[in-house]
């Protein structure tokens, strides 16, 4: 900052669902910044404020119960505290649950930090009839104590101004936990001999190391050996007196320790708080008593989950019909500042950078379904819904090594039919479980995206179309059984050594949402999604085209297709007749504007919807060339409210018709060209020995491998392959059956279902890459649903030719092999869970 | 007796935790040290996980992690 100002740079710490968040946004308001935490995918938001000359830093902490070393959450926050040294810490307490919040408190008085106690919702508090003495707990922190009701933003004035003074202090909370008579000594002694090593004693709390050594803190230890000369006899010393205080005391000192917090966290708050009522029952238990309810709770569950798809997926999706049109107006525009295209080859500057578009909005056609997504997880997760999800679905999950809380990502993945991977494969992020995320991680891909569906309806209705419902019901629901069982084989092979983390839960209590709040953090993570995922977008459709373009088709052929254009061209002009008044219009260059003309007139009317938009358009083009138009109109136009019929301008008319599809024809054989003879092509039909076994021939390798890029352009290579005879228009389904005879459904059933497991889309590799933070998880991600996918097909397939079996035979018989193979996985003992 | 043996409605005191490592440390840090009173609210719809009321707040933990919480029935 180029200002005079001092930056001040201060730490927001407090335990989940003490309203930390609602603090910071409305300390920060507007100014704020997400990234991660370096290394890892844990969320850092930092935001700032102004108060008199001075500008403050804000950092928020991860919310953490306590600051062990055992989760990465603690790990970050306790990494932070230790290493970037901020002016002051903000420690957020829930006032209505001081006690066990206080635990957190004396950790960090522990580790020499400037404190100020924030003691938020505290209207809560008072409406259960607990009066809390701020000035006594003041006295007994030793840190200012400030009451705060953050969704109401009361109290940040003041809050403001004792983080400014304590940071200007940096004094230390002067509160010393006494651990008692057995451990204080022995504290004391390693006290003492830490002390003397200058570097470690400079750099890092000597009081803080000492307890954590005692608790066996396996990062305090590291920090010893890199910090100390004489670490060897310092860990030493440590493990020889852990064990002698076990010996004597049968007990180990970390839990001494934390027994000590938990009682001395007792005691102040029977010297602070009054209750002036007993609370028995709350709003949050009578809404339990339902909501997680034997009979009742899994009925709500599933409401919600409902709710979710059809305002998100379904809603969402009709939303998109009304963006739609601004997205294709801002590709038309592109289009219009490019090179124009050419009678039958297009410049390369035109198709690739249109290629490239057309892909890019594919994927911001879905921003307004993330929208409501985000929007509807933020309220999940703040009202606490999100808990009670994972309390009733735990049991069914953990069998296959996932966790209740694996059951959202599903769902916004597409756990029936119709989702997204990208956020769902972010919704997995707040899973304390590192091995369930995994695992959750890699099956959401499986699950039915958005894309995937007009495939499926497309081949459905190929061979199954007497049996829709039946044949959709399957592959929505073959993709869990399938994704369940995968968890579980993923669980006892590739993620066998990953840690589980205990269950532990809390069940907060339930919290109306703030508009704010949830704005906030569903615009913030679709601007995220957006940046990340554009760039990504437009650098692999780029080397996709490249991939299907390239090398082109020979000289050879060209002049072959430019002959034949001229000899079109030539028809039309015999056709057309040299006395034509029009012939002057047509000739030369003019051909080529006529034929754009014609193309934009033809696209114009096809988009003008209602009368008054045709009329419109029937105008404008009459203003931009009123000869061109006059063709266009088949001679048929008005001259001063006249009709006129023009006989020679019919003409030209049936002639340029002939042209306009002969030309069309070339444009289609010259694109099918290109692609077959491309790189892509070559691959195709390269592996067409080995995808025989799967019913898979190289035009349908083509569509496969080109889905790549982004799914929704399966069917649209598709329609490239499959071109339609000129003047017929066949439905595609009509079109592939023709030139495919010899396809039997399990041709179909073999391709669906290799779709089904089809590697995820280019953005969301992307996602699991920033969500794993490694490549080697993305590289996983990719190539195990294509080993899956080919064994699958195959076993149809083949299999299915052998025992000689119908599509629907083949379909119900998978199926029940499936269910039997779900149910083995699920059966398989799990391995003991934690260390 | 072991807490996974407590019924809802329920209440017990812990007298202590027996599973060391990461697992009893998360115990130990939401509270469940020896001495606390302690009150099964209810099972989920499946059985497992149960929740639990402890010093004014709920958690719930599985069958299996109950297990290695001992407890004096009140």
């Amino acid at each position: 900052m180029s200002d005079k100002s001092q930056k001040i740079m201060v730490a927001l710490a407090g335990q989940p669902n003490s309203g930390k968040s609602t603090i910071f946004n409305i300390l920060t308001g507007a100014r704020q910044h997400v990234a991660n935490y370096p290394g890892v995918t844990v969320e850092k938001k930092t935001g700032s404020f102004r108060l008199q000359d001075d500008r403050v830093e804000l950092v928020d902490l991860p919310g953490t119960h306590s600051l062990t070393s055992y989760t990465l959450e603690e790990r970050i926050a306790r990494d932070f505290l230790l290493n970037d040294k901020p002016a002051a810490v903000v420690d957020v307490l829930d006032a209505s649950n001081l006690e066990r919040n206080l635990y957190l408190t004396f950790q960090l008085a522990e580790m020499d930090i400037s404190l100020v106690i924030d003691l938020n919702m505290i209207d809560v508090a008072e409406k259960r009839g607990i009066k809390i003495d701020t000035q006594k707990l003041s006295q007994e922190l030793g840190a200012p104590v400030i009451s705060t009701v953050g969704n109401k933003g009361k109290g940040k004035r003041r809050l403001k101004e004792a983080i400014l003074s304590a940071s200007k202090k940096r004094q230390a909370a002067h509160f010393r936990i006494n651990y008692g008579d057995d451990l204080e000594p022995i504290l004391d002694s390693l006290e003492k001999r830490l002390s003397e090593e200058m570097e470690i004693s400079s750099r890092y709390p000597v009081r803080w190391l000492t307890v954590k050594l005692m608790e066996n803190d396996e990062e305090a230890q590291k920090l010893v050996r890199k910090y100390s000369q004489k670490s060897g006899v310092i860990l030493k010393l440590a493990e020889e007196k852990r064990e002698a205080f076990k010996l004597e005391h049968k007990k180990s000192p970390q839990k001494v320790i934390a027994i000590t917090r938990h009682q001395e966290a007792e005691r102040i708050v029977e010297a602070s708080v009054t209750r002036s009522k007993e609370i028995t029952r709350t709003l949050t238990d009578r809404i339990d008593e339902v909501a997680c309810s034997r009979y009742f709770g899994p009925v709500v569950l599933v409401a919600t989950i409902y709710l979710i798809y059809e305002l998100a997926i379904v809603q969402g999706y009709k939303i998109t019909e009304y963006t739609w049109p601004l997205l294709a107006w801002s590709r038309d525009l592109i289009a219009s500042l490019l090179p124009s295209e050419g009678f039958i080859f297009d410049p390369f500057f035109r198709s690739m950078p249109i290629w490239v578009v057309d892909g890019t909005i594919a994927v911001l056609n879905y921003v307004p379904i993330f929208l409501i997504l985000f929007a509807l997880i933020a309220i999940l997760e703040d009202t606490g819904y999100m808990a009670r999800m994972a309390f009733i679905l735990d049991r069914i999950f953990r069998h296959f090594g996932l966790h209740g809380q694996s059951v959202l990502p599903m769902v916004i993945g597409g756990l029936y039919v119709g989702g997204c991977a990208i956020p769902g494969v972010l919704a997995c992020r707040g899973m304390k479980d590192e091995k369930a995320r995994l695992a959750t991680i890699l099956i959401v891909p499986l699950m039915n995206c958005l894309a995937k569906i007009p495939f499926y309806v497309l081949l459905i209705g190929m061979f199954f179309a007497a049996y829709k419902g039946i044949a959709m019901f399957f592959i929505a629901t073959i993709t869990i059984i399938i994704a369940l069982s995968v968890a579980k084989l993923l669980n006892l092979t590739v993620l066998r050594k990953r840690l589980r983390a205990p269950f532990v839960m809390e069940m907060p209590p339930y919290h109306i949402p703030t508009t704010g709040g949830v704005l906030r953090r569903c615009l913030e993570r679709t601007w995220l999604f957006v940046k990340k995922i554009i760039t990504i977008v437009i650098l692999v459709s780029v080397i996709v085209y490249a991939l299907i373009y390239f090398p082109g088709i020979s000289e050879e052929r060209k002049a072959h297709f430019i002959s034949q254009a001229e000899q079109a061209q030539k028809i039309f002009f015999k056709k057309t007749g040299k006395d034509n008044p029009y012939a002057g219009f047509m000739a030369g260059d003019n051909l080529m504007d006529f034929t754009r003309y014609w193309r934009d007139y033809k696209k114009a009317k096809m988009g003008a919807k209602g009368k008054k938009a045709k009329q419109a358009v029937e105008q404008g083009f009459r203003e931009k060339n009123l000869e061109f138009f006059k063709i266009v109109k088949r001679g048929k136009y008005k001259v001063k409210g006249e009709m006129i019929k023009d006989k020679h301008a019919k003409k030209v008319y049936t002639a340029y018709k002939k042209l306009g599809k002969t030309t069309n024809k070339l444009r289609r054989e010259i694109k099918e060209e290109t692609i077959i003879t491309s790189y892509m092509g070559r691959a195709g039909l390269f592996l067409e020995p080995l995808t025989r076994w799967a019913g898979f021939n190289w035009r349908v390798n083509i569509a496969l491998m080109s889905s790549f890029a982004a799914k929704e352009s399966s069917v649209a290579t598709l329609g490239g392959i499959y071109q339609s005879p000129p003047g017929e228009k066949h439905r595609l389904e009509d079109r592939m059956k023709e030139k495919e005879k010899g396809w039997t459904a399990l041709h179909v059933l073999a391709i669906m279902l290799f779709m089904a497991m089809y590697p995820p889309c280019i953005p969301t590799l992307l996602m699991i890459k920033v969500e794993t933070g490694s490549i080697k998880w993305m590289l996983f991600a990719t190539f195990y649903p294509i080993v899956l996918g080919s064994i699958i097909a195959v076993f149809i397939f083949t299999g299915g030719n052998l025992l000689g079996l119908s599509g629907m035979q083949a379909m119900f018989a998978f199926y029940i092999l499936a269910l039997i193979v779900l149910v083995l996985m699920g059966l398989i003992k799990r391995e003991q869970e934690f260390a | 007796m072991t807490l996974d043996e407590i019924k809802p409605d329920q209440e017990c005191e812990i007298v202590d935790t027996t599973s060391g490592g990461i697992m009893e440390q998360r115990l130990l840090d939401m509270g469940f040290i020896p001495g606390t009173r302690i009150k099964v609210v209810r099972n989920a719809p499946l059985v497992d996980p149960v929740e639990f009321l402890l010093k004014g707040y709920n958690i719930s933990l599985r069958h299996s992690e109950a297990k290695q919480v001992e407890v004096t029935l009140l």
